[in-house]
């Protein structure tokens, strides 16, 4: 399904020096598998989302697709084919648009983009039930701009805009650390009943690693710029935060003693 | 001011208001402050008269559109594709622009009296309603340019333009290149403005290189003012609001004139305008901080200060 061989991406700190941050990451992905990734400030988690959303190009290594080469495709090419969700719930939508024109949008992907009538009536009622299945009361306000919405709520309508076309990616980008608590609990609901409702081949980035370990079928770790750890089935259901969390400093301080003897 | 002379200012402004729709496309619609605007103005008038010269007035009209929207396209190749600032790309096309409009010209200025143009030719219109052909003319074409706009910007195409000025990376992530997007919307941006300009010169009778100078200027004054008085809550309204700012703005100019102003001060008022309106939310802000501030240093008066007294005094814990 997803294949990423050997990718390598750095980005420039001053003139002379750069930063690795995807140090030679190599991973495969099965059809329908719902992966987490887990890890430090740095560690190359966005990173990777973005090389395989298109928005960096990698310096070396190879991305496919369902046996389609990606790796120099532009952004908007891929997204015919990957969902994305992102951390900034502002990212996701267009303000001045109304809830209805928003999923138009996402729902002409792959379609033509000409002068057809940008919502028929019949797509109007679809889209009507659709926002309703998301349980937020959003259906009555279809009409409203997105930009009068909360933060969790435009999340929940770019998680919409994102598989409303079944794509054969999903990538999450912490979609809900900006949100409160209670609101983030909400939307994590919705994008678990989503990738089980329509078997979506998922990677998630997150923060906490009792929702790594909760939501999904496998877990990465990465630590600058590399997979440290790699947990699927039995493995992965023997591990717990506590161990992840020891395993986790143990990786850092792996560094700060190859920091030393270097020293 | 006598009727004739308000009609030659709605007239003037139904005209202006076609460009200002044009301006609108740019700096609301796809958020580009695109100043190519000075140059086109220009090139639509420029075209138009070279047109009239040669005795077909009415072709000048869709050449003017089209010569605006390779303008336009410039400028967005230069933005999209050399990476180039928005504000210098449209910088460039406008100079570069002087000198191609000084070709089409062969000169500074074209005289077109006693020549046939789109308002002198309607001889059956001329019987049934005399000395309005102008205004029944033109605020045809723009009622048409209204409508088809309206309904551009509510096709799948024009949904994903008008995103494109809001949220371009979300226009990316529904699978459309926003330098597509970009592309043909300064395009449209920069034909309507042509277009203006080159109805512009068939009526006022003359094309002058310097005609376009400031356009960009007088476009966004139509816009702010238009929003002012009409609103901009939905795309309709919108609309409405900018062709009505373009005619109120005309109207503005004619009274100041009317009151003695000379001509040559007309940029310096509508910069005048445009800097006010841009600048008066903040300036706004400031003063109210300002009177909140000397509140708090009178002291005693204030609510504020009750308040905080008041609370003060209640048992904590």
């Amino acid at each position: 399904m997803l294949k990423i061989w050997r990718l390598t991406k750095s980005f420039p700190l001053d003139k002379f020096t750069q930063r690795l941050a995807l140090n030679n990451v190599t991973l495969s992905l099965q059809k329908g598998e719902f992966v987490t990734i887990i890890g430090g400030n740095g560690a190359g988690k966005s990173t990777l989302l973005n090389c395989i959303a298109g928005v960096h190009l990698p310096d070396s290594g190879r991305i496919t697709l369902d046996g389609m080469d990606i790796t120099f495709w532009p952004e908007y090419r891929r997204s015919l084919y990957i969902g994305r969700v992102f951390q900034n719930p502002l990212l996701g939508t267009a303000p001045d648009m109304t809830i209805e024109e928003n999923l138009a949008m996402a729902c002409a992907k792959g379609k033509s983009r000409g002068l057809l009538p940008g919502v028929t009536k019949q797509e109007a009622k679809f889209f009507r039930d659709k926002v309703a299945d998301l349980g937020l009361g959003l259906e009555k306000r279809m009409h409203q701009k997105v930009g009068l919405l909360s933060g969790g709520e435009r999340q929940a309508l770019t998680l919409l805009m994102a598989t409303i076309v079944r794509p054969r990616l999903l990538l999450l980008d912490e979609h809900t650390s900006a949100l409160d608590p209670a609101t983030a609990r909400r939307v994590l609901e919705l994008t678990r009943s989503i990738i089980s409702e329509h078997q979506l081949t998922t990677i998630m980035v997150t923060h906490n690693m009792k929702e790594a370990l909760e939501l999904g079928t496998r877990t990465i770790m990465m630590h600058e710029g590399r997979i440290v750890l790699d947990l699927s089935g039995r493995q992965r259901e023997c591990m717990t935060v506590e161990k992840l969390v020891s395993f986790f400093t143990q990786e850092a301080s792996i560094e700060v003693v190859e920091l030393k003897n270097r020293a | 001011m006598t009727s004739i002379a308000l009609q030659g200012t709605v007239e003037l402004g139904i005209i202006y208001a076609i460009m200002a729709l044009g301006v609108f496309l740019s700096f609301r619609i796809l958020n580009m402050p695109d100043l190519t605007v000075d140059g086109s103005f220009t090139l639509g008038a420029a075209i138009s008269a070279l047109m009239c010269l040669k005795g077909s007035p009415w072709a000048g009209l869709p050449l003017a559109f089209l010569a605006g929207g390779l303008a336009g396209s410039v400028t967005a190749l230069l933005h999209t594709k050399g990476r180039i600032q928005p504000l210098l790309s449209g910088i460039l096309v406008m100079l570069a622009l002087y000198s191609i409009n000084l070709r089409v010209m062969g000169r500074a200025n074209i005289p077109l009296i006693n020549l046939p143009t789109v308002f002198s030719t309607w001889p059956w219109l001329n019987r049934w309603a005399e000395g309005y052909t102008a205004l029944i003319g033109s605020s045809s074409l723009l009622v048409l340019i209204l409508l088809l706009l309206f309904g551009f910007l509510k096709t799948r195409f024009g949904l994903v333009l008008r995103a494109t000025g809001q949220n371009p990376q979300m226009v990316r992530s529904v699978g459309v290149n926003t330098d597509t997007t970009l592309t043909v919307g300064l395009a449209l941006a920069n034909g309507l403005v042509a277009l203006s300009g080159g109805l512009l010169a068939q009526y006022q009778l003359f094309a002058d290189i310097s005609m376009g100078v400031g356009m960009v200027i007088v476009g966004l004054a139509s816009v702010i003012i238009g929003e002012g008085i009409i609103g901009s809550h939905w795309l309709g309204q919108h609309l409405i609001a900018v062709t009505v700012g373009a005619v109120v703005y005309r109207l503005v100019i004619a009274m100041a004139m009317e009151l003695g102003m000379p001509p040559t001060d007309l940029k310096l008022i509508s910069a005048v305008i445009v800097a006010s309106a841009l600048a008066a939310p903040a300036l706004k802000e400031q003063w109210n901080l300002a009177k909140r501030q000397i509140q708090a240093q009178k002291g005693g008066g204030s609510e504020d200060a009750e308040d905080m007294e008041a609370d003060q005094k209640l048992p904590s814990g």
